[in-house]
């Protein structure tokens, strides 16, 4: 999470730079090339980095013709489609950002990545039905995996739909539970007495290990799943709303209290507002625990979802299937974090150096 | 009358102390026997050097620290928790940083429940103070005299019949600092405030109060206390208002200083 937090930082600190175009400096066309892309932000990004895309996508091509021609081709033939679409699809931006500004600015930030993606799948596929380095049932190639993603669309599809629901539902229970006994431990001092050894000794065990138990004692396995990633989440929710609570700067609380608040402003206007930056901490480190829990009690106990998708595929070693799940799993993940990033810059305007409308 | 009775404010033998930072078993003395009187609508400044105590007695008047010892009141009631009747502007802004500019003005009314009654006074606070252009802009934004207008308008808004103001205008350049001065006076005349102004500025002092009352070097006590018999609007290079300010000095003991600056 922190981490996620930190390449985030750098994008914008990257971007930032690119915004200010530094005084062109009287030197030669050929020293211009060399220096740092900040010089040719506001003009056209560098031919090379508009084609990338297409280029990576044609020697993949290139590499897929090569190293398929011993394979059946019907296993392959969605994975060239694959291809031939992402080539399409660059060279349509890349035309289309002549007129489109907004598109040549993100092709100029995003296009590197894309071609570097496509170029590993390559090397992948060289690793795997190229030079058959790995065992094969365990590492197919990437065309493999497509193929068993294609063919089993409706199951994996029908899996996220069961893992956003579980996910949400726990993630919500977990929040809002954290929310209320953070608040109230970080604001009541009998609360905190009480609380924090509460907190101290239950929050550190993983929610994991509550599962043989859970599974003994709840009707559903579904449902115990739920109230177990809402346990997973309720800690460090808990834990850092409560902190940001009780580290509320104390002059605050003092003009507050000489402009006439009473308690209920003290804390839904005062208290709230200023732990939200440590609430959000707590947000994503609960967001990661659930991640993990979501996972194992799928695998262990709920006979649905992404989690228990991996482990039936892997069953019947059909570890197309597993990395076509995991390659599900993270575009899964991922998406929601960065749903709650951008959630949280909403939120936190006020830190950020400008305003956004 | 009953009103005017109301807001006056009597400080007496009033002690303060806190835990000694070297050592939090003893405790050092901040204020030692301090009794000060506001008339009802007076004007008092109060100047001390640095660490004599000034923010503590601001804060044991509006009602956020209890003393050791002593008794604060307000008219005839004791004064024993914060209200809104007194209000207190700090030495640093402490604005509420997720606030905007507007938001912050209006917490006050918000607080009080009369937001609805009163928004018009938001706009109205938010031109005294200079911060039309503002209204949306987050503090972070504001310079440290912007964020100090925000909050002098913050606590004017909820118009307390006793005004604390620790340094307000300190952070502000010489002529927003005696327009800002213009402004306060002007309120404090047309609500008729009891206020008591914290300042380093001796000028700042004679411009504006009734009476300057002088604090000694920590633990802090009341040194003396100088009325000021000017007529208002006062004339900051008026002869009399120039030799008041000698004599202010001489008794600070910055005579010599003083001397050796306006001859240099
Ligand atoms: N909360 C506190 N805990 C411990 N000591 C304190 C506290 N508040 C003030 N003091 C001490 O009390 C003394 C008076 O502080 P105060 O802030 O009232 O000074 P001041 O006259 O306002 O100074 P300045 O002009 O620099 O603002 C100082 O020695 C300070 O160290
Ligand atoms: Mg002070």
């Amino acid at each position: 999470m922190l981490q996620g937090e930190g390449i985030r930082r750098g994008e914008e600190v990257s971007l930032s730079s690119l915004e200010v175009e530094p005084p062109a400096p009287a030197v030669e066309p050929r020293a211009r090339i060399v220096s740092s892309r900040a010089v040719t932000a506001k003009s056209s990004p560098p031919l090379l980095t508009l084609l990338a895309l297409p280029l990576a996508t044609s020697i993949a091509l290139a590499i897929h013709f090569l190293v398929s021609k011993s394979e059946p081709p019907p296993e392959t033939h969605s994975y060239t489609l694959f291809l031939c679409g992402v080539l399409a699809a660059g060279i349509v931006m890349t035309l289309m950002q002549i007129w489109w500004p907004g598109l040549r600015r993100w092709m100029r930030d995003m296009c590197p990545i894309f071609a570097a993606a496509v170029l590993l799948m390559s090397v992948w596929e060289i690793i795997t039905s190229g030079l058959r380095l790995l065992p094969l049932p365990y590492f197919p190639s990437p065309a493999g995996v497509l193929q068993s993603l294609v063919n089993d669309r409706a199951l994996l599809f029908d899996s996220t739909w069961h893992s956003l629901i579980l996910l949400l539902s726990g993630y919500a229970l977990g929040v809002l539970s954290g929310l209320i006994s953070g608040i109230c431990i970080g604001w009541f001092s009998p609360a905190r007495y009480w609380g924090m050894p509460v907190l101290k000794v239950i929050g550190p065990i993983p929610a994991t290990a509550w599962i043989p138990l859970a599974m003994v004692v709840s009707p559903s396995a579904v449902f115990s799943a739920a109230a177990l990633i809402a346990l997973a989440v309720w800690f460090p929710v808990t834990m850092l709303t409560a902190s940001g609570i009780s580290n509320t700067r104390a002059s605050y609380l003092d003009v507050a209290r000489t402009l006439g608040a009473g308690p209920a402003y003290l804390i839904f206007r005062v208290a709230i507002p200023a732990a939200i930056p440590s609430i959000f901490i707590g947000l994503f480190m609960g967001l990661g625990a659930s991640f993990l829990t979501l996972v194992v009690a799928e695998t262990v106990g709920v006979k649905s979802g992404l989690g228990w998708y991996v482990s039936w595929a892997q069953g019947w070693a059909e570890y197309g299937k597993v990395f076509a799940a995991l390659i599900i799993m993270a575009a899964f993940f991922s998406t929601i974090m960065t749903v709650l990033f951008k959630v949280r810059d909403r939120v936190l305007v006020w830190q950020k150096g400008m305003i956004k409308w | 009358m009953a009103a005017a009775e109301a807001s006056s404010l009597r400080v007496r033998e009033v002690r303060k102390s806190f835990p000694a930072p070297d050592n939090p078993l003893t405790r050092r003395l901040a204020l030692d026997a301090v009794s000060v009187s506001l008339a009802a609508g007076e004007l008092v400044s109060l100047v001390g050097p640095s660490g004599c105590g000034k923010s503590t007695l601001l804060r044991l008047i509006a009602g956020l620290d209890l003393p050791d010892s002593g008794e604060l009141l307000i008219g005839s009631e004791p004064i024993n928790a914060p209200s809104a009747e007194r209000g207190l502007v700090f030495q640093d802004p402490n604005l509420f940083p997720w606030l905007t500019v507007r938001r912050n003005i209006q917490a006050g009314l918000v607080a009080r429940g009369v937001l609805h009654e009163n928004r018009h006074e938001v706009d109205e606070f938010m031109r005294l103070v200079g911060l039309e252009g503002f209204a949306n802009a987050y503090p972070h934004h504001l310079s440290g005299g912007m964020a100090q207008r925000v909050a002098l308008a913050r606590a004017l808004i909820n118009h307390p019949r006793v005004l604390l103001l620790d340094e307000p205008l300190g952070a502000l350049d010489a002529f927003t600092r005696m327009r800002m001065q213009d402004e306060v006076l002007r309120l404090w005349q047309a609500r008729r405030t009891t206020m008591l102004l914290v300042t380093h500025d001796i000028d700042e002092a004679i411009y504006m109060s009734d009476r300057i009352v002088i604090m000694t070097q920590r633990p802090g006590r009341i040194e003396r206390t100088i009325r000021i018999e000017l007529d208002r609007p006062r004339d900051r290079s008026s002869s009399d208002f120039l030799r008041l300010r000698g004599e202010i000095l001489e008794l600070l003991h910055f005579a010599g200083s003083a001397l050796a600056d306006s001859k240099n």
